[in-house]
C-alpha cells in the first residue's frame, strides 16, 4: 500500500515549496527589515501569504498531520503580522511622533490639563498662603529631612540658591538625582494611577503641590522670593508643566474608566489609553529635559535675569508647541 | 477455573473504567486548551487561531526579562567602575551618574524599544515563543507598546519599590502592608481574566499570544518507505481500532522517542489489533506502515465528514 494515493500527502507536495519560500521572506523580514527584502520578494510576497492561509484553511479540513498544521498555523500568523503589520520605520515614527501626534493629543486634553493643574497648583497655593501665615504649617506637609526649612537663616537659603563653584560631576549628579527625583516618580505614578477613576492621581498632585507651596513660603518669608522663583522655575516650567501632562493623562484613563458614554468601558479605556499614552510619553521627554536644565542650566547660570528669561522662554515654547493651532493632517 | 475466569473479567472492566476516566481527563483538558483559543479573521477570511499565552509563561518571559535588565546594569556599572579605575579613582561620582543615567534609559525604553521592533517581542518574551498583537486583531500601534509599558511601573516598579522602602513607625509599617495588598492586586490582575490581561494590556487593547516557531519536518508517510514496510498491510477492521487522537499520538512517538518506546508501542498495537509478534520484529517499519495506512483511513472518513475522535469513538 503506497501512501502517494493519500489525498493530503499530494496536497503537502503540491505546495510545499511555496510555503517555505514564505517562511524565508518572513524570516528574513523578521531578522533584518522591510528595506532587506528584494524587489521579487516583495511582489512575490501578497501570493504566497494568501496561498499560505488558504492552505492552512484546506489543511484543516484534509489533513491529519499535527506538524503540518501547527506549523502552518504559525507560518500564517507571522506572515499576516507582517503583511498587517506596521511598516513606518523608528525613524519616521519619531518624527510623526514630535511633528504631529504628541502636540496634537496635548492639545486635545485640555480639560484634564486644567483640571490636573488645578489640583497641582491650587494645593501649592493654599499651603502657600498657610505657611505664610504659620510656618507651623510647614512641618504638616513636608518631613523633617530637608535643611531648608523655617528655622535656617536668610544666609544658608540664600546659598542654597546659587552655586559658587561649577564642576562637571556636581552637574551629572544633579542631573542624575533629578531624573530619579521625587518628581519623575510622581508624573509616572499620577498616571498609572489614573486607572483607578484618577482619585489617586488627584491626592497625589495636590500632594505635591502642597509641598512646592509650602516650600516656595519659606523662602518667600525670608524675603528671597525673587530669587528663589528663577532658581525653582529655570526648570520648573517644563517639570511642573510635565507634571499637569501626566496628571491630565491619569484623568484621561480616569475619565474613560468612569465616563465611557456610547462605547463599552473597555473600548473607552483602550482608545483613550492610546491617547494618554502619548502625553505620558512627552511628559518623560520633558522630564529629561527638566534635568537637564537643573542638572547644568541651574548651575552654570547664575543671574536671576537670565534665569527668568530662561523660564519665560520655556513657558512660550512648550504653550506655543502644544497649543498653536496647526493644519490638521498635513503628515497623513 | 470460573472464579479465574471472573477475575479475569473484573480486570478487564476496570482497566476499561481506567482507560475511561483517563479519556474524560484528556477531554476536559483539550477543553482548557481550547479556550485559550482566539480566532482571528484575516481579511482574506480565514481564522486564525491565535494561543493566549498562559499566566507562567508570560511570568517566566517576564523574570527573564527582569535578569537581563539587572545582568546589563550590573555590567554597565562594572565597564564604568574599570574605566574610572584606570583613570586613577578620580571622579567616582561622575561614573555613579552615568550608571544612573544609564538605569533610567534602560528602565523606561527597554521593553518599550524591542515590542516596538518587527519581532513585537522583548528577548525574553521571544525565548518563550510570546509575541504581543492588537486584541481587536488590527496593528500593534506603537502608542498602544507605549501605554502598555508605561502601565508596568505601576505593575512592577511600584511594589518593588514598596516592598525595599523602609519604614520608621508602626502606622507608616501598616500604610506600607496596605500599599502592598494594593499593589498586589494589579500583580496578580492577570490570573483573573480569560485572556491573561494585565492592566497595561487592558488599556493599551493589547494581548500577549503564544505563537512559537514550529519547523516543517518531513511528512512520515513521505519519507522513503522502509524496504519492509510493504509487507505489511492492514484491513479496515484493523485500522478501526483506533482515532485520530491515537494518530497523533503515534505521530509522537514516531517522530521524538526511543527505540525502546517504539517497541513497545508496537506491541501494544499489535495487541490490540490481534497479531503475532513475529520471530524478528521490524518495529519501524510496522509503525510507519500503520501510521501511514491509519491516516489514509482517518483523513478519508473525515473527508465524508466523520471525524473519528479516539478509539471510545464508535460510529
Amino acid at each position: 500500500m503506497n501512501d502517494r494515493v493519500m489525498k493530503s500527502y499530494r496536497f503537502r507536495e503540491e505546495r510545499e515549496a511555496d510555503w517555505q519560500a514564505l517562511d524565508r521572506i518572513v524570516t528574513r523580514a523578521e531578522k533584518r527589515g522591510v528595506k532587506r527584502l528584494s524587489d521579487e520578494d516583495m511582489l512575490a510576497l501578497p501570493r504566497l501569504y494568501r496561498q499560505a492561509v488558504s492552505s492552512l484553511s484546506m489543511a484543516r479540513s484534509i489533513s491529519l498531520d499535527q506538524n503540518l498544521l501547527a506549523y502552518l498555523e504559525t507560518l500564517c500568523a507571522r506572515a499576516y503580522f507582517f503583511v498587517y503589520g506596521t511598516r513606518a520605520s523608528m525613524g519616521s515614527r519619531i518624527a510623526q511622533y514630535f511633528r504631529r501626534d504628541w502636540p496634537d493629543a496635548v492639545s486635545r486634553a485640555v480639560l484634564p490639563t486644567l483640571l490636573a493643574a488645578l489640583c497641582l497648583f491650587g494645593g501649592g497655593l493654599l499651603a502657600f498662603i498657610l505657611t505664610m501665615q504659620d510656618p507651623e504649617w510647614f512641618w504638616t506637609f513636608n518631613s523633617g529631612w530637608d535643611s531648608r526649612n523655617p528655622d535656617a537663616g536668610y544666609d544658608y537659603l540664600r546659598s542654597t540658591l546659587y552655586t559658587e563653584e561649577t564642576n562637571i560631576a556636581d552637574m551629572l549628579g544633579a542631573f542624575a538625582a533629578q531624573l530619579f527625583s521625587h518628581n519623575s516618580t510622581i508624573a509616572v505614578t499620577a498616571f498609572a494611577l489614573g486607572f483607578c477613576l484618577g482619585i489617586p492621581t488627584t491626592i497625589l498632585l495636590i500632594y505635591n503641590g502642597l509641598s512646592i507651596g509650602s516650600f516656595m513660603a519659606v523662602f518667600f518669608s525670608k524675603g528671597l522670593g525673587a530669587e528663589l522663583t528663577g532658581w525653582l522655575f529655570i526648570h520648573g516650567v517644563t517639570e511642573l508643566f510635565a507634571i499637569v501632562l501626566a496628571g491630565a493623562a491619569g484623568f484621561m484613563i480616569g475619565g474613560a474608566v468612569a465616563f465611557p458614554g456610547k462605547k463599552t468601558r473597555m473600548q473607552s479605556l483602550r482608545d483613550t489609553g492610546n491617547q494618554a499614552a502619548l502625553v505620558i510619553m512627552g511628559a518623560v521627554i520633558m522630564l529629561f529635559m527638566a534635568a537637564l536644565l537643573e542638572g547644568f542650566g541651574r548651575q552654570l547660570i547664575n543671574s536671576d535675569m537670565t534665569r527668568y528669561i530662561i523660564a519665560l522662554a520655556t513657558l512660550v515654547f512648550w504653550l506655543a508647541y502644544f497649543y498653536w493651532p496647526r493644519r490638521k493632517g498635513e503628515a497623513e | 477455573m470460573a472464579r479465574r475466569k471472573v477475575q479475569k473479567g473484573s480486570d478487564e472492566t476496570e482497566a476499561r473504567r481506567e482507560a475511561l476516566r483517563r479519556r474524560d481527563m484528556r477531554v476536559k483538558e483539550q477543553e482548557r486548551q481550547a479556550r485559550r483559543i482566539r480566532p482571528l479573521v484575516t481579511p482574506e477570511g480565514a481564522a486564525l487561531n491565535l494561543r493566549v499565552a498562559t499566566a507562567s509563561e508570560r511570568a517566566g518571559a517576564f523574570l527573564l526579562d527582569f535578569s537581563i535588565l539587572v545582568i546589563t546594569v550590573i555590567a554597565f556599572s562594572w565597564m564604568i567602575a574599570i574605566v574610572f579605575s584606570e583613570m586613577g579613582f578620580r571622579g567616582w561620582q561622575i561614573a555613579g551618574s552615568i550608571a544612573a543615567v544609564v538605569i533610567f534609559i534602560l528602565r523606561v525604553f527597554y521593553f518599550t524599544f524591542f515590542e516596538i521592533g518587527r519581532k513585537a517581542a522583548t528577548p525574553g518574551k521571544r525565548a518563550l515563543g510570546l509575541r504581543v498583537a492588537a486584541r481587536s486583531g488590527g496593528r500593534l500601534t506603537a502608542n498602544a507598546v507605549l501605554a502598555r509599558n508605561f502601565m508596568r511601573e505601576l505593575e512592577v516598579f511600584l511594589p518593588l519599590t514598596l516592598l525595599v522602602m523602609g519604614s520608621e513607625d508602626a502606622i507608616g509599617a501598616w500604610i506600607r502592608l496596605i500599599a502592598l495588598v494594593w499593589a498586589g492586586t494589579f500583580v496578580l490582575f492577570p490570573l483573573f481574566n480569560s485572556e491573561k490581561l494585565r492592566v497595561g494590556d487592558l488599556i493599551a487593547g493589547t494581548m500577549v499570544i503564544h505563537a512559537p516557531r514550529v519547523k516543517l519536518k518531513k511528512d512520515i508517510t513521505s519519507a522513503e518507505p522502509l524496504a519492509t514496510a510493504s509487507q505489511h498491510s492492514f484491513t479496515t477492521a484493523e485500522l478501526d481500532a483506533y482515532g485520530i487522537h491515537e494518530l497523533h499520538v503515534l505521530e509522537d512517538v514516531l517522530r521524538q522517542s526511543t527505540p525502546e518506546i517504539k517497541a513497545k508501542v508496537a506491541d501494544r498495537i499489535r495487541n490490540k489489533i490481534g497479531r503475532e509478534t513475529p520471530q524478528t520484529p521490524d518495529d519501524l517499519a510496522f509503525l510507519e506502515a500503520y501510521y501511514a495506512a491509519l491516516r489514509a483511513r482517518l483523513e478519508q472518513r473525515m473527508l465524508f465528514g466523520e471525524r473519528k475522535t479516539d478509539k471510545f469513538d464508535t460510529r
